[in-house]
């Protein structure tokens, strides 16, 4: 069975949401729509306080090239414009929208017949997927239609599906595969058709056989889609791994998927863009895995986006006792949230509460050179050292050794005996080595 | 920061799996030595954590690590490579050479350069050849006067003697230091560590790979030089194979080989430069046997090879994703 050739870890799966059906959150009272969901640019509002808006009405347009335009997830009254803190504590500008009712803009197509034709060409599409607000909904968060729009010149030859989710805990794909087949086939076929690519794959990792049978069962209908298992090994979602294990082909350092002819979305992103595309329906929900060792109804919740993260974990049966530390995304790369009043973001796939135990570390010892970090480094990077590189500050050498080619999977710190922060180190680093390269080429 | 979970690994449990694998060894040192095997082990450990101790507590003035298991660990590795019968303080000697020279003056464990417990070894070889060489005679139970023979390598060497048959080799009752003797135990404890991924295969295989093709040609080319004594087989491949095994079940090797090369701390830092080390401890090995003056060559082999870890470490790297194939 296919995988990724260098490195890798298999922590363990902990899907104790898996088979839960997906379950429509409450709406909030206020809801509370950030501008910087995307990558990129802000998203410039095109609403001012007092405004009445409907369900699925544009409130902020894509703020440049990269960037996306944000709908209301709710219908109500635009209560202000103004700042509030992110998950990290910095302030960034949201629309406030108080909700009344849930009164959705009338484009919208709301059934549940499933539309599999399409015939819009390949520009049409991927204005629709930038009218409706896609973002890479993995976690990237990255403005879909730059990605579908490869540099001239660059051929794709195959689209990738991302529905490996590898991260611990985490089931609101798999969930999505189970009820939405059809849709994210669809979907896939029109990516294809957006990019002019021949071939679809997409990528589930054997944890899933069920996802797996019922997809392949589905596929036989849509022609050049193909569905590859793939063996259980964390990071397998990581774009460059993904693209190896099904195609053969390494993404060369410090270049782009397009390079080697693929482009990779999220199996979540597909979805959306079947609803974008063929039912006008532009992204302002998503489903998010509420979950954690002692959270009394872990599942996969369809939430509108702006709904405060606190209204979630509410949803699941409120944040446990015995809770230490709460994450937004996966317990590898997801980050550890300081206030539970953020509100969900597009880019949001999961709430995880760990326990005390979960998150208890050893002290920090020295580096006893066992290799561990090297050995699970998906990169063939050496995260040792680079800690000691960056602890003597040498940016010229840390380069040499290609640390900017460090995906900050956590692979590295997963497995260190000495309980050493190598991803914390390896973060600073990176922005130093960054800041070194960017002015040199000024 | 993320991430969040760990895979709860730590050096503790490192150290002391190696400990674990290295009971069977222990046990046939037992059988072979008797009470001489648990005075030099009890002592070797004991003096190797007292160091340690007095030397965090006093010296560096930092919390004493003893506990980690790695102290116990250079104690039992360097009685291991011990003859049973020998004096107290001169392992004691040996004991504070390991900890205290080898590794404290370094920054302790993860910063020395070589091999705590070999450099204990190699210090005492020097410095007392005659009761570093002589061992006591497999059956020999007594720590104080145990009487004395040569080892299988030694014999090789012109010491005279009945050279054992290789099945004796295989289970232990043969001459030699505590963990040269019984290398079933010693294969056994070396796949435990592998099938729990305390160690992985690159050195043990390089290194034993590497003797066993290098004296199996020796065998070949010139069988009158390269023999074991046994009566000339008419079958020249037999002939060489039997001293080819011979040198893998013989002396430290296969304990060089699967717990003293594969120190974490004194090896290089990557799969690829693992198998260069591997290769370069097999090519010294052998060539010390043959050529060299001692009778045995894998700690020497081992410590140079320890030397030339940084070396490797810098110019030979991990597989790189994306690496652009020329
Ligand atoms: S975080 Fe970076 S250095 Fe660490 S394992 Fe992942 S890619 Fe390698
Ligand atoms: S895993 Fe930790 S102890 Fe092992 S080499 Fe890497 S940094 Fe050092």
């Amino acid at each position: 069975m296919r995988t990724f050739s260098i490195g890798g870890i298999h922590p363990p799966g902990y899907k104790l949401s898996a088979g839960k059906p997906i379950q429509r959150a409450a709406l909030p009272k206020q809801s509370v729509v950030l501008l910087n969901q995307q990558i990129g640019a802000l998203a410039v509002p095109v609403v001012a306080k007092g405004d009445e808006v409907k369900t699925g009405q544009l409130i902020a347009k894509s703020g440049g090239f990269v960037s996306a335009n944000i709908h209301a997830p709710v219908s109500g009254k635009i209560s202000k414009i103004d700042l509030i803190p992110d998950t990290g504590g910095y302030k960034h500008k949201a629309i406030f929208i108080d909700v009344v009712d849930d009164v959705w803009v009338d484009t919208i197509d709301r059934s549940d017949v499933l539309i599999k034709d399409c015939n819009l060409d390949a520009t049409a599409i991927v204005a629709k997927i930038a009218e409706a607000g896609i973002v890479g909904m993995g976690g990237a968060a990255f403005p879909t239609q730059v990605k579908l729009t490869p540099p001239h010149g660059k051929k794709v030859d195959v689209l990738i599906v991302n529905a490996v989710e590898c991260e611990p805990y985490l089931t609101s794909d798999h969930q999505l595969m189970m009820e939405k087949g059809e849709e994210i086939l669809i979907g896939t076929t029109i990516l294809m058709k957006a990019i002019q690519a021949k071939r679809g794959v997409i990528g589930i990792e054997n944890n899933k056989p069920d996802a797996i049978a019922h997809l392949k069962k589905l596929s036989a209908q849509y022609p050049g889609i193909e569905i590859i298992p793939l063996k259980v090994q964390y990071p397998q979602g990581g774009e460059k791994q993904l693209i190896e294990a099904i195609i053969g082909r390494q993404v060369p350092s410090g270049a782009f998927p397009i390079e080697v002819g693929a482009i990779v979305q999220n199996v979540a992103t597909v979805f959306a863009v079947y609803e974008a595309v063929q039912k006008n329906k532009p992204l302002f929900e998503r489903i998010i895995t509420v979950t954690g060792k002692s959270v009394s109804r872990p599942g996969n919740y369809l939430t509108r986006i702006g709904t405060p993260l606190s209204d979630l974990m509410h949803e699941a049966g409120g944040l446990p006792e015995d809770a230490a530390k709460v994450i937004g995304g996966g317990p590898m790369m997801g980050k550890a949230l300081v206030n539970l009043s953020v509100p969900v973001t597009k880019g949001c796939s999961g709430l995880l509460v760990l326990t005390e135990k979960e998150t208890l570390r050893n002290e920090i010892k020295n580096c006893i050179r066992c290799t561990k970090c090297v050995r699970a480094c998906p990169m063939g990077l050496e995260p040792y050292l680079f800690m000691t590189l960056i602890e003597h500050e040498e940016w010229g050498k840390l380069e040499k050794e290609r640390i900017m080619d460090c995906i900050e999977c956590g692979c590295c710190t997963y497995s260190c005996p000495s309980a050493r922060p190598l991803l914390d180190y390896l973060k600073i680093g990176k922005s130093k080595v960054g800041e070194v390269i960017r002015t040199r080429k000024q | 920061m993320a991430p969040h979970i760990h895979s709860g690994d730590s050096i503790e449990k490192k150290m002391y799996g190696v400990l674990l694998a290295l009971i069977p060894a222990f046990l046939v040192s037992l059988y072979v030595f008797g009470w001489g095997s648990l005075i030099v082990t009890a002592i070797s450990v004991v003096s190797c954590l007292t160091f340690e101790y007095l030397i965090q507590k006093f010296l560096l003035k930092v919390k004493p690590s003893i506990t980690d298991g790695s102290a116990i660990l250079t104690g039992v590795l360097l009685a291991f490579n011990l003859p049973s019968n020998l004096p107290f303080w001169i392992i004691i000697i040996g004991a504070f050479v390991a900890i205290g020279v080898a590794k404290m003056s370094f920054g302790g464990l993860g910063n020395n350069p070589f091999n705590p417990a070999l450099v204990g070894r190699v210090f005492l070889l020097i410095s007392f050849p005659v009761q570093m060489t002589t061992w006591p005679l497999p059956g020999e139970h007594s720590y104080i006067d145990a009487t004395t023979g040569a080892t299988p390598l030694g014999m090789l060497h012109g010491h005279f003697g009945q050279l054992p048959d290789l099945s004796s080799m295989m289970l232990g009752t043969i001459g030699g230091s505590l963990g040269e003797v019984g290398a079933i135990a010693l294969i056994f404890g070396g796949l435990y560590l592998l099938f729990k991924r305390i160690i992985t295969w690159q050195i043990p295989v390089s290194i034993l790979g590497t003797v066993f093709v290098f004296t199996l040609i020796m065998g070949l080319v010139s069988p009158d030089i390269y023999h074991i004594g046994l009566i000339k087989t008419a079958c020249p491949a037999f002939h060489a194979l039997t001293y080819a095994l011979f040198h893998l079940l013989s002396g430290g090797l296969l304990l060089g080989a699967f717990f003293m090369a594969t120190d974490y701390v004194t090896s290089p830092m990557n799969p690829r430069g693992q198998i260069i080390y591997g290769i370069g401890i097999g090519l010294i090995t052998v060539l010390i046997r043959l050529f060299g003056s001692y009778p045995e060559g894998v700690s020497f082999a081992i410590l140079i090879m320890n030397g030339v870890t940084p070396l490797i470490n810098t110019y030979v790297k991990p597989k790189r994703f994306g690496e652009v194939k020329k």
